[in-house]
């Protein structure tokens, strides 16, 4: 019974694709997986938007929508059939077959990505024995997509926000495939099925989680840094920051294309954490071990949407980052730190089981996250406030 | 055809496609693109010869060609670098304009 | 040959020919990342998985990023007044359509020593990732770490053509 609701998307799609003839049962069953992620992963759109309106608006003191539907939950529909209605303006001067191109791509490349993320017990899409690897190359395609928007409207200010967007999305790659690699060095594999496997230990009721180790812990840190800048999401969105430039590289595009980006934006940001939680929060396993009989979708679900509602959080509390604040954070703060933390991670796995590496890998990350800060702080100057009054 | 055949001629038209692209074009970022072109039509053949190969399992052709990939992007990061250096010195990238040595 | 790969081999040869036969530069630079993307295709129907990704990651991802950003920094945005080829363009043409001609007569003439179907093996050959990173660990240690200093030495190099030289006081 446990298992029958474990496995319920399975078993169906086995069901569905008994009535057809068995030649075409391997093509039907990856198609059907296909229709399924498009299904689910819009519907997640949906309700991250939307929980990201009413999430904004009360950390910021009012209400958010709440006419269309019970807590104004049929809001994402009102703002999709808006979307969809709007008139579709391209600039006269735009690059037309690039213009029309570049939500496309996004779109396309975000949707891949998907396809390597185990969502429950045998539910990857392709278990591919180099699936990191195929994630994060289709991570890399989403830059150029960026690029073609912004400097295909030949407008100064998405131009502008291109650029800016780029040079952010490529100087945080080396850190979110730097924290991988810790995780893929103590796993043994770049299959994500077989990190999850490896996660899915319960020591004494506890889990095998990485973010419960030291190295974890400051892994899903850099990592969590990391995929907010890749996103361009708040405190990294220069980029796109309304109040600076206009919408960034976004600027000339209305109506469906505008609807895309968007898509596109959440979806990236529902797949990153998606990783996330596949790398660090222990995938579809459960917290407890006497949490087993829930079903392994649950918890994989349940993770990325606390991970959106924690991106939610951030951007409703962080002030925007300048971009060579930005950039200097990554280049100087948080590659040196990966790298340090590659070797805690290979000290951890040589000091064999037992409480010492605790004791030791938690004192070399702690003494030099506080040296860099240290020395960091000390060439800005930094003290109590003063207060300066007009004379 | 024999598959291997397929894959070497596939290589040869894109090899001499950046030959030309290379030797006609003007700017000398086009000439930096025609020699990606090259370098890339290098690495299917040493790929499909591998795969194609007695011993693939000895991975040689393999490891031969990420390495390829690895110098070739660093090669184009620093051929781009002296484009921008050129460009900043003679204002322009037009290499037909570039056929002295003074300057 | 199956379909597939006509089709990725018209794609990557569709990008290149487009990459060097548009006017506009940065039309060019999109044309070679669609070859480069039906190149990593190729890679893959050849069962070279890991080059096929990392072809994505470097090529797609930062090689194609890089010649973008060279041709917006150096204002070959525009496409160009005078014309794009240069006065010799039909000596290099008539050099690459040479080269062509002696490798494909190359390959032709030598099908028949070929291995391919009813010869030599074509059974897929079962490499993993960890057969990949026991070989560059083991047999390769050597070009993996001159690759190292390699890309080491290119960074720093790039770095330093491409800085703004500092203004000499007095």
């Amino acid at each position: 019974m446990i298992a029958t609701a474990d496995q319920i998307f399975v078993l169906l799609k086995h069901w569905l694709i008994g009535f057809l003839p068995v030649g075409l049962q391997g093509v039907a069953g990856v198609l059907l997986s296909v229709v399924a992620i498009i299904a689910v992963f819009p519907t997640l759109f949906a309700l991250a938007v939307w929980m990201e309106r009413k999430g904004l608006a009360r950390m910021q003191n009012r209400i958010g929508p709440n006419r269309v539907g019970p807590f104004g939950l049929l809001q994402p529909i009102a703002d999709a059939i808006k979307s969809l209605t709007k008139e579709d303006i391209v600039p006269l001067r735009a690059d037309t077959a690039v213009h029309f191109m570049a939500p496309v791509v996004l779109t396309v490349v975000v949707f891949m990505g998907i396809a390597v993320l185990p969502m429950g017990r045998n539910m990857t899409l392709v278990s591919m024995d180099a699936g990191l690897l195929f994630f994060f190359a289709m991570g890399a395609s989403s830059e150029l997509a960026v690029f073609m928007a912004g400097w295909s409207s030949r407008n100064k200010y998405s131009l502008l926000g291109a650029m800016r967007g780029v040079a952010q999305m490529i100087s945080y790659e080396v850190p979110l495939l730097m924290s991988s690699v810790a995780v893929v060095m103590i796993t043994g594999s770049l299959s994500l099925d077989k990190v999850v496997a490896a996660q899915n230990q319960y020591t004494w009721g506890l889990p095998h989680w990485y973010i419960f180790t030291p190295w974890g812990l400051a892994a899903f840190l850099m990592y969590a840094t990391a995929a907010t800048a890749e996103t361009n999401r708040s405190p990294f969105d220069l980029p796109e920051g309304e109040s600076e430039l206009v919408a960034g590289y976004f600027t000339e595009y209305s109506g469906f294309k505008w609807a895309l980006f968007f898509l596109g934006e959440y979806v990236g940001m529902l797949s990153i954490s998606g990783l996330g939680t596949t790398l660090f929060l222990g995938g579809w396993s459960a917290p407890f071990a006497f949490l087993g009989w829930v079903p392994s979708w649950f918890w994989f679900f349940s993770k990325v949407l606390m991970s959106i509602a924690v991106f939610i959080w951030i951007r409703g509390t962080l002030p925007r980052l300048r971009q060579d604040q930005l950039m200097n954070f990554a280049w100087k703060f948080v590659i040196p730190f990966t790298l340090l933390d590659l070797l805690v991670a290979a000290i951890w796995r040589f000091m064999g089981d037992g409480w010492a590496r605790w004791i030791v890998c938690s004192a070399i990350l702690l003494i030099a996250y506080a040296l860099m800060c240290g020395v960091g702080m000390y060439r800005k100057h930094f003290g109590l406030r003063r207060y300066r009054y007009a004379e | 055809m024999n598959p291997l055949a397929g894959y070497l001629l596939v290589a040869a038209l894109l090899f001499s496609i950046g030959l030309a692209g290379a030797l006609t074009r003007r700017n000398a970022i086009l000439v930096l693109i025609g020699i990606e072109l090259m370098l890339n039509a290098a690495n299917l053949n040493l790929i499909a010869f591998w795969r194609y190969g007695p011993h693939p399992e000895a991975l040689t052709g393999m490891m031969f060609a990420i390495f390829s990939i690895a110098v070739a992007a660093a090669e184009a990061a620093v051929g781009l670098g002296l484009v921008i250096s050129i460009h900043r010195h003679a204002k322009t990238t037009d290499l037909d304009a570039m056929n002295r040595m003074k300057g | 040959m199956s379909f597939v790969f006509y089709l990725i081999a018209a794609l990557t040869v569709a990008g290149g020919l487009a990459a060097i036969l548009f006017k506009n530069t940065v039309h060019c630079a999109l044309a070679v990342t669609v070859a480069f993307a039906g190149q990593a295709l190729m890679f893959l129907a050849l069962d070279a998985q890991f080059a096929g990704f990392a072809q994505i990651l470097v090529y797609v991802g930062a090689v194609a990023i890089l010649i973008v950003f060279a041709i917006l920094l150096t204002r070959n945005s525009e496409t160009p007044k005078d014309g794009v080829y240069s006065k010799n363009w039909f000596v290099g043409l008539v050099i690459a359509a040479g080269v062509f001609a002696v490798l494909g007569w190359a390959v032709l003439g030598s099908v028949r020593v070929l291995p391919g179907p009813g010869g030599a093996p074509t059974a897929t050959p079962a490499v993993t990732v960890l057969d990949i990173g026991n070989a560059l660990m083991g047999r390769y240690v050597l070009p993996l770490e001159i690759v190292a200093l390699l890309l080491t030495a290119a960074l720093i190099g790039a770095v330093i053509v491409a800085m703004h030289e500092k203004e000499r006081a007095k």
